[in-house]
């Protein structure tokens, strides 16, 4: 199995090289073959290794490639650790990878970068199979930032746009923030227990509770409640959790089939898989658990209500996957990170159905990406119609769809946590779950029903077969693969050997049967009729009186422009902290490299020289009799420290 | 009999006489040349006066060198000069400024 992973790990890297460095020289299909076919052998395995586990469940690979680096008797190495969480992560990755190489097959067929795509979505892949793969914090943070270049990279794919190359520039620069506070919580981990080894860090976890780290003289706080923090705020820039999520929606300006890989249903999530995988270490710290479990449960709730006033296609559903993210993040709050990977994994599906399905949309009318100005699509692609109802459905969690067990489940261990700040995370995801069935059919309604508000109708056709597929495979699991995996994934022990966490009877207050049971049971909960509100909200919004939205937003004009202004995050971080950065980097530029470096020490040793040189120039007379004096007097002078000196 | 000091005087006064010829000379430069075989002149003095005065030939036997070098010396010193002359039209020192630059 280690020859295997090692395999499934290196295609993609080969298959990204060999379309990056040679496929332009060869041609268009043996760059979509070759990294296809990476992907695709990746895939298999990691079914393989999937089933296998199914079969197997005491299958366990731990294992170190090499060692990376040897300082002061500390040792950095490389390494696999397959376990069941890897396990399921590397196939919802290499599945969504492959779907969105065959999409982009078509998606991208005119465009001049093709080469260039292909090499990085290959490479982007391998990045996150690192990540996750990895068995130490540091091949994981190597992960990390690969996955953040290769989404800047593809951010500003087209880089003469001048809104995308700023775009990737922002994601760059948030995501080094947070960033920045994975990188400390490491080193905290890794000043306490000297090791990053994920066994061993756990294993003397309990030297990190009984630590203390000193912030300032006489205050001091628990370092496994820091170093959770830290950690937090590293998944809080990659996961777009709030106030770090500015750079998703941005994000959007990347081409389509990149903002489903890796904007949606990948990348993104990465911080949620590091959140799971720490868990050991997040349950040790309450106070870590309701930071997470608050941060989640606003985000849930704020970047739902952004979706309902956005118009652009892509920044619905980039808001949706915000959103989406805060309710993962509020599952882990509550100990529940069963429930918060089973969400990730059904997201990853619907939410790369509907990215992709927009993206159909999108390039069957040319470009266009303003909803107002769709409207009527169902008749002219009824097939995208469909993947896209379905996604939909799916995220809003319509009962029997895959979302709906997600969700579901994961709204239930809410209402039974215990943790500080559930209350109001119970309240931010109920309410959630109805703006989310609000702009999710919002979008479905304006852009498939009513009137067809384009121009040029009849030429609207159908996407080509190579798009299609991909939606078609990927609308089977967001419809059914909650059916199967359910009840083993959030309710029995799979994941027990990589995520620690209390039985599922204390996490969701009830004793499991069936999926079917489960159907049940959610009808006595509020989650299934807000749902049915929201979509009826929708309905009577968009479809029955569509002028009724414009009365709501005129009545409510101060709401309606702080959420059009996305609760002026983007205002603060560019008026105050960008601004007054670059007031700082330009006093520091005029006093310190100006003044100092330039007019003192460079210039200044030059000026300096130039007036010595023209004080000790006069000596140089050229007279022979000159020089000859001098001789003499250096002479005597010579002469009278060796007599004195006698 | 003169005293080995009256010898040393002698030369001495012989060496300042050539150095100041060279430091105070701002005309011709043939005085350079004859303050040169001064100095020279000056030096050998002494070898003779302490030749003599301590019963030892070799002294002597080094002046005769120094002499023969001395004229080799002024022979080479005048065909510059001549050459110089030819360049420059002129033997004035205060002209002689090249090094300057």
């Amino acid at each position: 199995m280690y020859e295997l992973s090692l395999i499934a790990l290196i295609t993609p890297l080969v298959g990204g090289l060999l379309a990056g460095l040679i496929g332009s020289k060869v041609n268009k299909s043996f760059t979509h073959w070759i990294t296809t076919l990476g992907i695709f052998i990746s895939f298999s395995i990691s079914c393989w290794i999937l089933v296998e586990v199914f079969l197997n469940p005491s299958l366990f690979l731990n294992q170190n490639i090499y060692e990376w680096m040897s300082i002061a008797g500390f040792n950095f190495k490389a390494g696999i650790l397959i376990d069941h969480l890897t396990v399921s992560m590397m196939a919802v990755v290499t599945f969504i990878s492959l779907m969105v190489h065959i999409y982009s097959i078509g998606y991208m067929h005119d465009d001049p970068g093709y080469h260039r795509f292909f090499c990085y979505i290959s490479l982007f892949t391998f990045a996150m199979l690192l990540l996750v793969m990895s068995n130490n914090l540091l091949q994981l943070f190597f992960g990390w930032e690969g996955v953040g270049l290769m989404s800047y990279l593809l951010i500003g794919f087209w880089y003469k746009k001048e809104s995308a190359i700023q775009a990737n520039f922002k994601a760059f620069i948030v995501n080094r923030v947070g960033d920045m506070g994975l990188l400390l919580g490491i080193a905290v981990i890794f000043s306490i227990i000297g090791s990053l080894d994920y066994q061993t860090i756990f294993n003397s976890s309990t030297e990190l509770v009984k630590a203390k780290i000193s912030i300032t003289n006489g205050y001091s706080v628990s370092a496994i409640t820091l170093a959770c923090l830290l950690l937090f705020f590293g998944a809080m820039g990659k996961s777009a959790q709030m106030p770090l999520h500015v750079w998703l929606p941005d994000s959007m300006e990347g081409p389509t089939p990149i903002s489903a890989l890796i904007h949606a249903a990948t990348m993104v999530t990465a911080g949620v898989y590091m959140v799971a995988r720490m868990s050991p270490l997040f349950e040790l710290s309450s106070v870590a658990l309701s930071v997470v479990l608050i941060v989640g449960a606003t985000t849930a709730l704020c970047a739902g209500l952004l979706g309902i006033v956005m118009c652009d296609i892509k920044r619905i559903i980039a808001y949706s996957t915000i959103s989406q993210l805060g309710y993962m993040m509020v599952a882990a709050g509550v100990s529940a990170y069963s429930a918060s990977v089973f969400h990730l994994m059904t997201h990853a599906f619907f939410k790369s159905l509907l990215f992709l399905a927009a993206g159909s949309v999108i390039i069957a009318l040319h470009h266009e990406q303003d909803i107002r100005k769709m409207g009527g699509l169902k008749q002219y692609m009824p097939i995208t119609y469909l993947a896209a109802l379905i996604g939909s459905l799916s995220l809003i969690g319509f009962p029997g769809f895959a979302g709906f067990f997600s969700k579901d489940a994961l709204i239930e261990a809410v209402a039974h946590s215990s943790t500080v700040g559930s209350e109001f995370a119970y309240y931010c995801v109920l309410i959630g779950v109805f703006v989310t069935a609000l702009y999710t059919f919002r979008f479905l309604f304006m852009v498939f029903h009513g009137q067809t508000r384009f121009k040029g109708g009849e030429q609207i056709k159908e996407s080509s077969w190579v798009i299609l597929i991909p939606l078609i495979l990927l609308s089977i699991p967001s419809i059914l693969i909650a059916w199967p995996t359910f009840g083993v994934l959030v309710f029995g022990d799979f994941f027990s050997d990589s995520i620690r966490q209390i039985s599922s009877y204390e996490l969701f207050g009830f004793e499991y049967q069936s999926p079917l049971s489960f159907l049940i049971h959610s009808f006595s909960g509020p989650v299934i009729y807000l749902s049915v509100i929201g979509i009826f909200a929708a309905w009577v919004g968009y479809i029955k009186k569509p002028e009724l939205p414009y009365k709501i937003s005129n009545q409510f004009t101060t709401i309606h422009r702080v959420l059009v202004n996305k609760f002026y995050f983007d205002h603060f971080y560019e008026n105050v902290i960008a601004k007054n950065t670059a007031k700082l980097g330009s006093a520091f530029w005029k006093f310190g490299d100006i003044k100092i470096i330039d007019d003192f020490l460079v210039n200044g040793t030059a000026i300096r020289i130039q007036k010595l040189s023209t004080i000790t120039k006069k000596m140089q007379t050229g007279y022979i009799y000159h020089y000859a004096l001098m001789m003499v007097i250096g002479l005597s002078l010579l002469l009278a420290w060796v007599i004195i000196k006698s | 009999m003169l005293a080995l000091q009256s010898y040393l005087t002698l030369a001495a006064i012989v060496f300042a006489i050539g150095v100041m010829g060279i430091i105070i000379n701002r005309k011709n430069i043939i005085i350079l040349l004859m303050c040169t075989e001064l100095l020279l002149l000056a030096v050998n003095f002494n070898f003779i006066a302490f030749s003599y005065f301590n019963q030892d030939i070799t002294g002597q036997i080094f002046v005769f060198f120094i002499l023969t070098v001395a004229a080799a010396e002024a022979a080479i010193g005048l065909a510059i000069l001549v050459v110089l002359y030819r360049n420059k039209d002129s033997i004035d020192v205060q002209e002689l400024q090249t090094l300057r630059e």
